[in-house]
């Protein structure tokens, strides 16, 4: 039946079409056909649960199945005064604070010295890179063991170095002051590897040149590294950082296997307390304020990460 | 000039002595490759750490012993209850299904999407091509409690499916293949298209067999990255059974407790898959990452 009255409209609109692209339509509809089944997924998965997330941030819509009903501004006028959750994204920005310095300059520090060891290259490069691909929850079980107060392998040589008092162990893990800092440490440890091998490709792709006629004027090798070789590697500083700030933002894996947000919250994360929100208190609809708020600061992030790509494609 | 000029007013004297120095290594490349050897080895403590307790005996490596690297007598104990435990090597076969399942599905689709925005012009696709490399900022982590719901309502949560397939959205491998197609000269296509070719098999006749380093680049930080994933597969895998490696380590394993030997057994076997896939594929690898700061 509607095969039927539909059949005139169609004939009638192909009729209508203007006869000359044609071909070139016939064309160009099979490319659709190419992006389609990405782009279904991308609906589905991206951008589907952006927008239901907005939407369930205006309600008070619950993990545990009942009807959801429309709340206004109820959730994120909670979600700006909630001390939990601006002490979340304090701790963020803290771990943020603390482990950035130190990935950057190490990274660059290990890759100046692999440069110029070439001959170890391919060890060097390895026992740097590796901890960055052993899967984040192996990271922490080893890091857990090594933070062991009585018995563990860093309190043990800060007693040999005597450094510690053996009669009074660092609790690393379970200490308020301590725990991001090991938790930041551990990060370190773990992550630096990727932007190790980042400075060690722009290095490698100095031009030896630019060395060579400064050493004849006489520069020493400090002097070059502070005019001619850091300034080279800004953009990836720039790069580096970013990137940085991003992942930061997103932290969570570490905190929730090595502290569990403790102790007394000292490293309850964002990402943490959205969970904590959406899958311990069943509040989704709270839960995806809190996200939207988070959504909005890598967002930001994210806009001057692709400004930094994009300035450099043209 | 005043440098050329010096340099060629020196030479005779100093020629054969740079000549020299440069033969022998120098006190400072000594001392380079001194630290960097160091640092180097201080950096995989943790992981021959990890192995040496794990070659122990439980009560060797139980707290309170001396520190030492060396077992005093090997044991594979920790091994040996671990495989009697039996979940580590299921949560094995999941990772490997849910990461296959992830980078076989991410390779084809965007190598479909990448192939079509590059080679063929349609209604609407700056539109389409814009709103994917907007995802390109759209941070996944902070979705995860709509993406839940949307996972949970498919009916999809504990599921092969569920944990492999938000996986697969990734506008960037389309931009990084679309970028590498767009410099595929077109005169190849064109040869195999007067042969009668259909587009389907000119991409896989003409364009795959040009693109093999970037398609290995793709698929194997993919794998890496759905290998580590953690916090999706922690929301939808709740039951011990349908767990991925690193979740089950996380939640599970964090409670043998006591059983350090197992413990480190359990975290050197996580470890090694990932690392023999690194050592296959370092030069793949480093090249794909020193692609992102030099692009």
């Amino acid at each position: 039946m509607t095969v039927k009255t539909e059949t005139p409209a169609a004939a009638s609109a192909a009729t209508k079409r203007p006869p000359a692209p044609t071909a070139r339509k016939k064309r160009s509809w099979v490319g659709l056909w190419f992006v389609l089944p990405f782009t279904a997924f991308y609906a589905l998965f991206l951008v589907w649960p952006t927008f239901l997330g907005l939407y369930y941030s205006f309600t008070d819509k619950s993990l545990t199945g009942r009807p959801a009903s429309w709340v206004g501004l109820e959730n994120w006028s909670e979600a700006f005064g909630d001390e939990r959750a601006w002490s979340a994204l304090w701790n963020t920005a803290e771990f943020t604070l603390y482990s950035t310095p130190p990935l950057v300059v190490l990274a660059i520090v290990l890759a100046l010295l692999v440069n110029r060891a070439r001959k170890l290259g391919w060890f060097l490069r390895m026992a740097f890179f590796a901890p960055f691909v052993v899967p984040v929850s192996v990271v922490t079980m080893i890091w857990i063991w090594i933070y062991q107060p009585d018995g563990g392998l860093l309190n043990h040589y800060l007693q040999l170095l005597g450094i510690q008092d053996a009669a009074a162990p660092t609790i690393w893990l379970q200490g308020e002051s301590t725990a991001m800092w090991s938790v930041v440490l551990t990060t370190v440890w773990w992550t630096m590897g990727f932007n190790f091998l980042l400075y060690l490709a722009a290095l490698q792709t100095i031009d030896p040149n630019v060395y060579e006629a400064s050493s004849i004027d006489g520069a020493s090798w400090w002097r070059q590294l502070w005019h001619i070789t850091l300034p080279l590697l800004k953009r990836t500083t720039a790069l580096v950082i970013v990137l940085q700030l991003i992942a930061s933002l997103r932290i969570f894996d570490q905190m929730y296997l090595m502290t569990g947000g403790g102790p007394n919250r000292a490293t309850e994360v964002a990402i943490h307390y959205i969970y904590i929100a959406g899958f311990e208190g069943y509040r989704i609809g709270y839960a995806s304020a809190l996200s939207y708020v988070l959504f909005v600061l890598i967002l930001i992030v994210s806009i001057v990460q692709f400004r930094l790509f994009s300035r450099k494609e043209d | 000039m005043t440098a050329v000029q010096e340099k060629s007013a020196a030479a005779p004297s100093a020629r054969p002595e740079v000549r020299r120095r440069r033969k022998r290594p120098t006190v400072g490349a000594v001392i380079v490759y001194i630290a960097a050897g160091a640092l180097a080895v201080m950096w995989l403590l943790p992981l021959l750490w990890a192995v040496s307790t794990s070659l122990k005996s439980e009560t060797e490596a139980s707290l309170g012993q001396d520190i030492h690297w060396i077992p005093e007598t090997w044991s594979l104990e920790g091994y040996r209850t671990l495989f009697e435990r039996g979940d580590h090597l299921t949560w094995m076969i999941n990772s490997t299904i849910v990461s296959t399942i992830v980078t076989v599905l991410t390779l084809v689709l965007c190598v479909l999407a990448a192939y079509g925005f590059s080679r063929f012009d349609f209604p609407g696709k700056n539109i389409v091509f814009g709103a994917i490399i907007a995802g390109l900022m759209v941070p996944g982590q902070a979705l995860i409690i709509p993406l839940f719901d949307l996972v949970n309502s498919l009916k999809l949560a504990g599921t092969y499916w569920g944990l492999a397939l938000p996986q697969v959205v990734a506008p960037v491998m389309v931009f990084i293949l679309k970028r590498f197609f767009d410099a595929i000269p077109r005169d190849y296509e064109e040869a195999a298209k007067l042969d009668g070719a259909g587009h389907l098999r000119v991409l896989w006749n003409v364009i795959l067999p040009l693109s093999g380093p970037i398609m290995a680049a793709v698929g194997i930080f993919t794998f890496i990255g759905s290998w580590n994933n953690f916090l999706w597969p922690l929301l939808v895998a709740t039951d011990p059974s349908m767990m991925t490696l690193p979740v089950g380590l996380g939640v599970v394993s964090g409670g043998y407790g006591l059983f350090y030997a197992q413990n480190m057994a359990a975290a050197v076997l996580g470890a090694l898959p990932l690392l023999i896939v690194f050592l296959i594929f370092q030069k793949q690898i480093v090249k794909g990452i020193a692609g992102v700061g030099l692009k």
